[in-house]
């Protein structure tokens, strides 16, 4: 014990020596464990609030019954079931817009709530008689009615109950009664699902049919289903920043044995035993990493904070999830960041603690000895990395799914960073061999010298450059690919939304009469679910505005002619991968009636929505869902009418036009909504440059010392410390532009894993691949500004170095 | 001078040889085959006396230094150290040797760096559990270093560093003090100094020194020289 304590004590000395080598590993450690943390501090708070919302009134165990073809059900079969002495509680969920927010309603009936259902207190509670008789009350969240304010109104103008807070109500939701709930939603004897407190004596198919099924409460809600691909990537992501600040730790770690082994020899040679170092070795680490990780969750809780609004945003507009504000953790999300820290700064202390282990006292003073060793060392990175490319190409031909295609991923990138070293050791030999005068050798020889020292800050740098290029690609391919399809689905000019149906008959009469109106084209829609996927049916009309305009990936002959002979169907690409369908099959539907077959003349592009979509023609639409509203239209008018058109509209049917926009607005939204989904993945890929710049920089500062003792004979020869510090620049440059050379191939692979592999996987639809020329010529740039801002600090320390500094070098020679 | 009271058992133990090789042999690996440094070495040496191991560069001098000093593995032949046989300790059983039997000095020094002067000297006795405060004092007096004890090895020249490697490895009052050219990386006059203080403490605390040195002058000092040529030892 004695022994491992005073070499621990010894060991620690060393970073009181070395206070820059010390600030570089916790630093590198920190913001590696705040980029991964801040990521699952996201996707927590994400998944509590799904969880919550999805059992808001039920409770997280409850059952419950729902559509069997998905949607909205009669209120009859609540009837039945009570009558059959089934114990059921009905539930009605949807959402209105109060002002610019949109709120989620959902209306109880708390006499019949299960004794277990978490608003069952609401029974006994105070303001249950005001919440049963008219206007009843409207009970939500305090950080929600703050949002609502007082006398709020929905789009209809119907005025929401009067409110109450609730501090178990989850964000962005109104608990009302369900008659209440009926009339805000406009859906009048129709239910969501039905809570389930006990089954009746006869079976469920004998009460009701196949019209409903029984949901577990162990299935995933909607939301945790259709989010989970948006939560896999942002874990991606953080996991691949995690990764890349682990080589700041890795490098830290390394310099630290290395500058560490004349210590560890003497240590050995007075008689530290081998397992007592390593004792004390890992009682240093382990409190480096508590230290370290320590302030990387803290760290991470503050990019999580900062993050959050993009986050929330991106998924109420592409999910309609609601996301709590404030931040709420707990006491496992800090617990995880820190085994995190523990566990990234064992693997990239492993190494050493292994050389350690294994290192016979005597063969760390012989330099021959390690210069064998680094070259078996590359041999066996050079096998390792060949070994990652074999699981790369294993997991393209044999893998499947967003599993399948991070693995891709992950062995073409590791592959490619184990790889990197042995390539620029290769390529350095080469030169060395063809240099012909004395400088420019030793220029080469240097190189190599010095690049074991700088491998894994340029591993790091690699890996930022090549996911710059990737995802920069993907993101970019996908702005202009949705700007134009953007362009091709909002060709009408005006869209609007009527109050009610009655309304929107009214409104297209008005429109009908109107001359500078070209074309009325009604987009009804409503929800269905095939293979337990919600989906969205909707209508479109027989019109040039569709034949020529809508974009179609593939399609029959005569595609638009088929579908308005009512027979056939467009499904989105999306519904089409998940189901593997393909045009000419016939595609089964549920409807409001019998279920309805028709055959699929065509597959369209449906960028950035998460659920299936249907377009089938409005008759047959009509047909099908006599239910379902009727209150979407848009309009073709020519573009200098659209203002005056516009404003008659609204001057003309008041409160019985809820909604009217033009084309640019949508477009404007649609992007807008589009720039914030990848704000994060911008800031995260701005993140991971920046801490491989760490890296190199941490490299270069701690290999600062060494380089004296190896450029000190040079100087003596005769070279001046400015044109070796001229040399030094270059020679970081030079390498930061190979890694720059060997990342632009690794990030077109990589931009084409996330098109065709993992976007397709994870969101159903595929991207075009695209290349952007002016992006690789901008990441170059960026790869030698790093390099030259990292190198400028060390490079400038040599030459100002006083000949006193270098001459040390020689001091103790006899 | 601190004097070490001499026991019954003592002087028996001083009559037995505290070291003894017997038959070593040592090969190193090359790419033109397996190189024989030493071809089997005998030699013992008594507690308390001393023995300078002659040769030329390359003779194995080193070598048998580092295997006397359980540093290294013989590929033949045993050495017994206080009657226990090298050969059939382990890697923490050499280890212990090390800490609480012997005392090395390196021709390189070999301090700590990020360890005071007066860390380095106590830190093989802490470890061994021998540390005695009124013995470091005595130690830093001895060898001059009390005006040194809170500067760091980097600040300090030659011969101060290699006087605080000897201190070092008396700190804890080894049986054995083995010396591997101590003096070769100082000047003759620093040289002669240094070793002039170990030979004093080496007396005062009575342990055996064995020293690895290619100088006959310094040799000489010695009560015994052994001359180590073609993988062999002669005794003088």
């Amino acid at each position: 014990m004695k022994q491992t304590l005073w070499t621990l004590a010894t060991l620690l000395s060393h970073w009181r020596r070395h206070p820059a080598n010390l600030a570089t590993l916790l630093v590198g450690l920190a913001i590696a464990t705040a980029l991964w943390s801040g990521v699952q501090a996201l996707n927590d708070h994400a998944r509590k609030s799904y969880a919550s919302a999805a059992a808001a009134v039920s409770g997280a165990d409850a059952r419950a019954l729902v559509s069997a073809r998905g949607g909205l059900f009669a209120q009859d079969l609540y009837i039945k079931l009570r009558l059959a002495s089934w114990k059921v509680s009905p539930v009605l969920e949807g959402t209105v817009r109060v002002g610019d927010k949109a709120l989620r309603v959902i209306g109880v009936e708390p006499v019949t709530l299960p004794r277990g259902a978490r608003l069952a207190g609401l029974r006994e509670g105070e303001g249950i008689a005001d919440f049963l008789k008219a206007p009843g009350l409207g009970f939500a969240a305090p950080e929600t009615l703050a949002e609502i304010g007082e006398g709020a109104k929905t789009e209809r103008g119907l005025s929401l109950p009067p409110p109450r807070a609730l501090g178990a109500a989850p964000a962005g939701t109104l608990i009302v009664d369900i008659g209440v709930a009926q009339t805000l939603l406009d859906r009048p004897e129709r239910l969501s699902r039905l809570m389930l407190e006990a089954k009746g004596a006869a079976p469920l198919r004998e009460v009701v049919g196949d019209a409903l099924r029984l949901v577990e409460p162990d299935e995933d809600s909607d939301l945790e289903r259709l989010t989970g691909s948006f939560h896999l990537n942002l874990t991606a992501f953080g996991l691949l920043s995690f990764l890349v600040g682990l080589f700041i730790v890795h490098a830290s770690f390394g310099l630290a044995f290395e500058q560490r082994l004349p210590t560890i020899r003497t240590l050995r040679a007075v008689g530290v035993s081998s397992r007592a170092l390593i004792a004390a070795m890992a009682c240093e680490l382990l409190a480096l990493a508590l230290l370290a990780g320590g302030a990387g969750v803290a760290l991470g809780y503050m990019i999580a904070w900062a993050l959050l609004p993009n986050v929330a945003s991106s998924l109420d507009s592409l999910y309609g999830a609601r996301l709590p504000e404030r931040l709420t953790l707990d006491a496992g999300w800090a617990l995880s960041g820190l085994a995190m820290a523990l566990l990234g700064a064992s693997s990239a202390a492993a190494g050493g603690l292994i050389r350690t282990f294994r290192l016979p006292v005597l063969s760390a003073a012989r330099p021959q000895a390690w210069r064998e060793a680094h070259r078996r060392y590359l041999r066996r990175q050079a096998l390792v990395a060949g070994l990652a490319f074999a699981v790369a190409v294993g997991a393209l031909l044999w893998g499947g799914g967003l599993v399948g295609g991070f693995a891709l991923i992950a062995g073409g990138l590791l592959g490619a960073a184990l790889g990197l070293p042995v390539a620029l050791a290769g390529a350095l030999a080469l030169a060395e061999r063809a240099a012909k005068g004395p400088m420019t050798r030793w220029f080469w020889a240097d190189s190599r010298q010095q690049l074991p020292g700088l491998s894994l800050a340029l591993m790091a740098l690699l890996l930022a450059l090549a996911t710059n290029i990737g995802v920069g690609a993907m993101v970019e391919g996908f702005r202009v690919t949705f700007t134009r399809w953007l362009d091709d689905r909002l060709i009408a000019e005006v869209y609007f939304e009527a109050s009610d149906d009655d309304a929107g008959r009214s409104i297209e009469a008005w429109l009908a009469k109107r001359p500078e109106v070209g074309a009325i084209l009604p987009v009804f829609r409503t929800k269905t679910q095939i293979a337990h996927w919600p989906v969205e049916v909707g209508s479109l009309k027989a019109h040039e505005t569709y034949s020529e305009h809508f974009p179609l990936l593939e399609h029959g002959e005569d595609a638009f002619a088929r579908l308005a002979r009512g027979d056939a169907v467009l499904v989105s690409e999306q519904l089409a991968r998940r189901l593997k369908l393909k045009v000419g099959e016939a595609l089964d539907m549920p409807t409001e009636g019998e279920n309805w077959s028709a055959r699929i003349v065509g597959i369209y592009p449906d960028y950035g929505n998460p659920n299936g979509q249907l377009r089938v023609d409005i008759d047959a639409f009509t047909r099908h869902w006599p239910q379902a509203p009727r209150t979407n239209f848009s309009l073709r008018v020519a573009p200098a009418n659209v203002a005056g058109l516009i404003r008659d509209l609204r001057a003309e049917m008041g409160p019985r036009l809820v909604r009217v926009v033009d084309q640019a607005f949508v477009k404007d939204l649609s992007l807008k909504i589009f720039e914030r989904t990848f704000a994060v993945t911008a800031a995260l890929n701005t993140l991971t440059l920046i801490v491989s710049a760490i890296a190199l920089l941490a490299s270069l500062l701690t290999l600062g010392n060494l380089r004296v003792a190896q450029l000190a004979p040079v100087w003596a020869m005769g070279v001046t410390r400015q044109r070796l510090a001229g040399l030094e620049l270059s020679r970081v440059v030079l390498f930061a532009a190979a890694t720059a050379l060997f990342a632009l191939p690794l990030g077109l692979f990589m931009a084409w894993c996330l098109v065709a592999v993992v976007n397709v996987e994870a969101f159903g639809w595929r991207l075009p691949f695209r290349l952007f020329p002016g992006q690789w010529a901008q990441v170059f740039v960026i790869a030698l500004l790093t390099a030259f801002l990292a190198a400028l600090a060390p490079t400038l320390r040599l030459a100002r170095a006083a000949p006193a500094d270098l001459l040390k070098v020689f001091a103790n020679e006899s | 001078m601190t004097q070490i009271a001499t026991t019954t058992s003592s002087r028996e133990r001083a009559r037995k040889p505290l070291l003894r090789v017997v038959g070593v042999k040592k090969n190193y690996a090359t790419p033109q085959g397996a190189l024989e440094i030493l071809k089997g070495v005998d030699f013992s040496l008594e507690a308390g006396a001393s023995l300078a191991l002659m040769g030329e560069s390359g003779s194995g001098k080193s070598t048998l230094l580092h295997l006397v000093g359980a540093l290294d593995q013989a590929d033949g032949g045993d050495i017994f150290l206080d009657g226990v046989s090298l050969a059939t300790l382990g890697e923490g059983g050499r280890a212990a040797l090390r800490r609480e039997t012997l005392g090395i000095v390196f021709q390189q020094f070999n301090l700590i760096p990020s360890l005071t002067v007066a860390d380095n000297l106590a830190f093989q006795a802490r470890i061994a559990g021998r540390f005695d405060p009124e013995w470091q004092r005595e130690l830093t007096r001895r060898l001059g270093l009390a005006e040194l004890v809170a500067r760091y090895p980097e600040q300090l020249s030659g011969g101060q560093q290699q006087r605080v490697a000897v201190g070092r490895a008396l700190a804890s009052r080894p049986r054995l003090l083995l010396a591997d050219e101590p003096t070769g990386n100082l000047d003759e006059a620093t040289g002669d100094a240094v070793l002039t203080l170990a030979l004093e403490l080496v007396a005062a605390t009575g342990c055996a020194f064995l020293m690895a040195t290619h100088s006959a002058r310094l040799a000489a000092r010695l009560e015994r020289r052994a001359l180590l040529s073609a993988g062999g030892l002669a005794l003088s």
